[in-house]
């Protein structure tokens, strides 16, 4: 092939090649815009008063409020659960173990943790929790808001662990020497100059891991259960709105699939919320929650 | 006469202080490391429970669970074969759709876009990894099901009379099914991996693209020739992270899958996953079924968790030459 047949070929997989790129980026795009438009279509055309005043034992008559209320809760008992082990599990990985084999080994299992399946946590927290308390109460305790929280909380915790380990690594150690010269013991530096110069990281952590645990639902399936009653007792079955999402939308009637779509768009709207939250709070440095 | 340091009472102060500091630290980084190891017993405890909870089925019947492609909850005769085949089919299908399209992002992130619209636009790819799964799963039935039933016919017609893959798009046009299922995973994967080529895309050095440009390289020959083969391992890195996801996801295929327990050639065909039959029988299972059941989660946990382990260690080859 003659020099400008080989040049012309070059540049002609060049172009191609750029244009395919271009094209794929295009594709992410649309989904991501056919999704949320979809979602926001959907979900805005059935916002409505009952959602948040009555509860799912209505059926298509009712609401979602119970459902709203228990995500509130598990979501929260979950963060209170995972936030401190996984916020001090994250110190030590920085302040104490930076560099040794078992930091290193559990930093490396914490990344598997973070990609886990989560219906997997789910059959976990149902085989340690949900089966010895239902045993232990003759099956008067059995699926439990509680139980929900753990398994969201297991969800939640390894990007906990990651953030922190991370931002404190970003802590420059002039600030370490600095107090440690001035006779400050170790716990005391964590404490009160590490988490409190990483504080707004750690946050972000914090909300990242919300943001990732609000939105699960295989790990309720088995854990929560669901209720179609308004409940606030942490050990009674209790619904959640991903799960109410679910069984709205296998169920044949338009009309409770309509009431899905205004959670789902409630989650969304959550979700994507605190997922701009935390770009705002903390930009400087990308948290990535592979 | 010689004074002790007992007898000096600031000194004794200090002793005590530093004494008092130094138990508390002890407890303090006790307290820490148990967390730490709280990790560990996390994924231990994942891995034995669902072993336990799945014995009678595991060891029971041993090799027949995982040879045989019978599942029938009224003779209590469980083989996990129909379900490995619809986790591993829609896996594979999403990674085949998925991986150049993650490609072709991360080129165009690193290479194409203008500076100020780099940013947003990774950004954007991002969301898709925020959208909960649930909601892709409703968007999955509700939208996309039967925007496939529309296309099924005219893939089936093309792509059906083509030899070898042939087989592969012929069958009724249900939009549900293992090739939607896989088109929705590989949406869903595309931003894990598209971030992980991004960034790794923008660790090579600068002057070995630079060097290759200046002896005449096209943008598409330093990407093939340059950027790849310094980034590999990483990349098969963040193939497998995106391959352990696919493999464990549940909400968004349970929809779109048909749930049958179903061995065919071909991909129009409804199947049934690991995940989805966990998620579908679950709670109306009792005894045998649902330690059958729980021993499949043994079995996603397995395979998940190793290949998770190759990708963070391809991934950790890059990190190490990078002498992070």
């Amino acid at each position: 092939m003659s020099a400008a047949g080989i040049y012309l070929r070059r540049r002609i997989t060049n172009v191609g090649a750029l244009i395919f790129g271009s094209l794929a980026t295009a594709l992410g795009l649309l989904f991501l815009v056919w999704i949320l438009w979809v979602t926001i279509s959907n979900g805005i055309s059935s916002i409505h008063l009952n959602l948040f005043t009555k509860i799912t034992a209505y059926a298509d008559q009712g609401g979602l409020s119970n459902a709203i209320v228990g995500s509130l809760i598990m979501d929260l008992m979950a963060l209170l659960i995972c936030a401190p082990i996984g916020v001090m599990a994250g110190t030590y990985l920085a302040e104490y173990a930076n560099r040794t084999k078992l930091g290193s080994s559990i930093r490396f299992l914490n990344d598997i943790l973070l990609s886990a399946p989560s219906i997997v946590m789910g059959l976990f927290v149902y085989v340690i929790i949900v089966l010895p308390m239902s045993n232990m109460t003759h099956g008067n305790i059995s699926f439990s808001g509680f139980a929900g929280s753990v398994a969201l909380a297991l969800i939640g915790l390894p990007v906990i662990v990651r953030t922190t380990d991370e931002m404190l690594q970003l802590v420059p150690g002039t600030l370490r020497e600095a107090a440690l010269s001035l006779g400050v013991p170790q716990w005391k530096l964590t404490i009160q100059v590490l988490i409190r110069a990483a504080s707004s990281g750690i946050l972000t952590g914090i909300l990242l891991a919300l943001a990732r645990l609000a939105g699960e639902t295989a790990p309720l399936l088995f854990t929560a259960f669901g209720n179609n009653f308004m409940t606030f007792h942490p050990l009674d079955k209790m619904a959640s709105l991903p799960i109410a999402i679910y069984q709205y939308t296998n169920d044949p009637s338009p009309a409770m699939h309509s009431i899905a779509w205004a959670g789902a768009l409630l989650i969304t709207l959550f979700v994507l919320a605190l997922s701009l939250l935390t770009r705002l709070l903390f930009s400087r440095k990308k948290v990535s929650y592979e | 006469m010689q004074v002790t340091r007992a007898e000096r009472p600031l000194a004794r102060d200090i002793d005590n202080r530093s004494l008092i500091d130094a138990r508390h630290d002890r407890i303090f980084q006790r307290v820490l490391k148990f967390c730490a190891l709280l990790v560990l017993a996390a994924l231990l405890g994942a891995a034995l429970s669902t072993l336990w909870g799945g014995r009678e089925v595991l060891f029971g019947h041993g090799l027949h669970f995982l040879t045989s492609d019978t599942w029938n909850p009224v003779t209590d005769d469980y083989g996990a074969l129909a379900p490995i085949f619809g986790t591993l089919v829609t896996s594979v299908i999403a990674l085949v759709l998925a991986v150049p399209v993650s490609f072709g992002i991360a080129i165009f992130l690193t290479e194409i876009a203008p500076a100020w619209m780099r940013g947003p636009v990774s950004a954007a790819i991002e969301l898709l990894a925020g959208i909960p799964s649930i909601i892709y799963g409703m968007w999955g039935l509700f939208v996309f099901v039967p925007f496939m039933a529309n296309i099924e016919p005219a893939l089936s017609n093309i792509l059906g009379r083509l030899p070898l893959i042939g087989q592969l798009f012929q069958g009724p046009p249900l939009g549900l099914g293992l090739l939607t299922a896989g088109i929705v995973l590989a949406v869903m994967i595309l931003p894990f991996i598209s971030s992980v080529m991004r960034e790794v895309f923008q660790t090579v050095p600068t002057r070995l693209k630079e060097s290759s440009y200046a002896l005449g390289s096209t943008t598409w020959e330093v990407l093939w020739d340059i950027v790849l083969p310094y980034t590999r391992s990483a990349v098969i890195g963040g193939i497998f992270l995106g391959l352990g996801r696919a493999l464990g996801e549940t909400m968004a295929v349970t929809f779109v899958l048909g749930n049958s327990y179903n061995i065919t050639s071909s991909l129009l065909m409804p199947g049934t996953s690991i995940s989805s039959s966990i998620a579908n029988e679950f709670n109306e299972a009792v005894g045998i079924h649902r330690s059958a059941l729980i021993a499949l989660g043994f079995l996603l946990f397995v395979v998940t968790f190793v290949v998770l382990l190759v990708a963070r260690l391809m991934l950790h080859q890059l990190a190490k030459r990078e002498g992070k």
